[in-house]
């Protein structure tokens, strides 16, 4: 997985990701799509290509459990979102749904650029930042996340394999 | 083994003996519920599973609430595909003008001490002031849960959070919480069940209880649990079927850290713009002009916030717009009852049917273009409760009161000293 950053602060909340003035009008997510992070940057949406990988810093997609939030982030063409920390729910979402999310340094994210460009192995846990020639590890998912993962989300791994990964344990 | 109250109550939802931090359980879950905002996603989540069957027609609810009455026909759409849902699967449905899921799972007799609530919106943490762990997911792991009874959980961390002795004058529980808020920061509870221990805990109202769990997963809570107490005892024995049956906390069990405050000095806060953590005392803030009030939503929208709010607004008139929205319709009408709709309305407040409305910028109040807001809800993002350049403040009911009647923010101890 390889992409150019697109780089977001601290504390991104889930009415950044989909303004209040959206996310009651409609349930579609492509239509939602199209104001994805209206209310914190409205030129943001230009800068997310397919592939676009997102480094920002602590407590990333913090507020509301609407899944809305991470679809949508997936939708635009995101690969990846690579923070100092996140919001549980948000965390769980973006697994669920097969958007990878994952912890890095402090030092690895200040490094890292707007336009850099980055490449990540989740099954070996390793980041690193091309431009900057900087690499770090990071603690790989636990398998059955991993498998999940790999797989591109729970419901994907469900219709492939027919059971959860718990059943299968 | 000794166990937290979250690892107790997971160690039995897991069937297992006990649950250590860190271990990935898969756990059956006692209710689950999504609302407008997160239900249909939920539906298409079991549609693409192949499965649109509930796996007990009594554990799964639905919740008509964040934008109830429809405003809009796309909402209305949304919301008969819940009732189409609800007939076809024999689920409970809390249609338009019952209230807020909140309020409603516990008053409904849904959640009972050692329960594992889990829900669609991330406020579910407030249902561990009934001592349930109770956690807030999104609409895949809604659906999942539905449609198995199921959900895979990593047993959290718990830190104790021990708070004594009584709050002063003017201040209420949504203060106590802000000032955790304003201590802890929006990240520190990040992953962690709050076990919430102590004198002031023990003392309080069910409605205080609620409050304060409700605004846990502003800290990035898991799950805020508390022991239960005998208020909520009694509370609970008019509304669960069986018995009760309190989790209490092993006496060696083992805290990731244990923090403990004397409740006695913490004053009037307010959480100003742009984030939950902002909190200041609200001396700091008093004079700034407002624009609208809102007292309401599943933080504060509750029989005692009302009376909260009337010590003050009784025989007065507000300077600004203030909305007023009763948390359900239980509360709605013991508050008609009480005469306090009718105070409300000599007050010039405007009276709303039970909905989260303005607090999650769905309807009935929002904010226009510069506007400041004082509002007893949980959140202040730009864009929360209308326009991204509107400005919300979150207080306390007494304190939302109190700039209702100045048309600014003002410190609510200002009114009760006149009269004590």
């Amino acid at each position: 997985m390889r992409g150019k950053v697109v780089k977001l602060g601290d504390h991104v909340n889930t009415d950044f990701v989909i303004s209040g003035k959206y996310k009651f009008k409609t349930q579609d997510i492509k239509e939602l799509s199209k104001h994805i992070f209206e209310d914190l940057d409205p030129t943001l949406s230009q800068k997310i290509t397919v592939g676009t990988i997102i480094v920002a810093g602590k407590n990333f997609g913090y507020g509301s459990s609407r899944e809305h939030a991470p679809r949508v982030i997936k939708e635009v063409g995101v690969s990846a979102i690579v923070a100092k920390s996140f919001a549980r729910i948000f965390f769980r979402n973006a697994i669920n749904i097969g958007l990878p999310v994952i912890v890095a340094s402090e030092s690895f994210i200040d490094s890292t650029d707007e336009g850099d460009k980055v490449s990540l192995d989740l099954e070996k846990g390793i980041i690193r930042n091309e431009t900057k020639n900087m690499e770090e590890n990071f603690k790989p998912y636990p398998s059955f996340i991993s498998v999940v993962m790999r797989e591109g989300g729970i419901v994907s791994y469900f219709r492939k394999y027919g059971a959860f990964p718990w059943d299968t344990r | 083994m000794s166990g937290t109250i979250a690892e107790k109550i997971l160690a039995k939802a897991s069937r297992k003996k006990y649950v250590e931090p860190g271990d990935f359980i898969v756990a059956d879950v006692d209710v689950v519920f999504a609302h407008d905002g997160t239900a249909t996603l939920a539906f298409d989540v079991m549609k693409e599973l192949n499965e649109e069957k509930v796996f007990d027609s009594k554990k799964v609810v639905l919740f008509i609430d964040h934008a109830a009455p429809s405003p809009s026909p796309a909402i209305s759409a949304i919301h008969n595909r819940m009732r189409d849902f609800s007939k076809l699967h024999n689920v409970k449905l809390y249609d338009v003008g019952n209230g807020i899921c909140h309020q409603l799972l516990p008053s409904e007799g849904y959640v009972k001490p050692g329960s594992l609530v889990i829900g669609a919106d991330s406020h579910t943490v407030t249902h561990g002031a009934f001592n349930a762990f109770a956690t807030g997911v999104g609409s895949t792991d809604a659906a999942i849960a539905m449609m198995t009874g199921k959900i895979w959980l990593k047993v959290p961390e718990s830190i104790k959070l021990e708070l004594n002795g009584n709050l002063s004058e003017g201040v209420t529980s949504k203060d106590l919480v802000l000032f955790l808020i304003g201590n802890f920061k929006a990240d520190g509870f990040n992953y962690v069940a709050i076990e919430y221990s102590g004198s002031t805990i023990e003392k309080l109202s069910v409605d205080s209880r609620m409050t304060i769990a409700n605004m846990g997963v502003e800290m990035g809570a898991k799950a805020s649990l508390m022991p239960l107490n005998e208020n909520t005892r009694v509370w609970l024995s008019k509304r669960v079927q069986g018995p009760i049956t309190p989790v209490e906390p092993d006496k060696d069990a083992t805290y990731y850290k244990t923090y403990s405050f004397d409740v006695k000095s913490i004053e009037p806060m307010v959480a100003a713009p742009p984030n939950v953590d902002n909190v200041k005392p609200v001396t700091e803030l008093e004079g700034l002009e407002i624009d609208q009030v809102f007292i309401g939503s599943c933080t504060n929208g509750r029989l005692e916030d009302i009376e909260l709010a009337l010590r003050i607004l009784k025989g007065r008139k507000v300077k600004s717009r203030c909305i007023v929205i009763p948390a359900s319709k239980e509360v709605y009408y013991e508050a008609l009852k009480k005469g306090y709709i009718e105070e409300l309305l000599r007050s010039n407040c405007v009276v709303g049917p039970p909905t989260c409305g303005p607090c999650i910028g769905a309807h009935m109040g929002l904010l226009g273009p510069n506007e400041v807001g004082i509002s007893t809800t949980n959140r202040n993002f730009p864009g929360r409760m209308g326009d991204r350049d509107a400005k919300i403040f979150l207080a306390s009911p007494l304190t939302a009161a109190a700039s209702a009647v100045e048309g600014k923010i003002t410190d609510p101890r200002n009114y009760l000293k006149e009269v004590s």
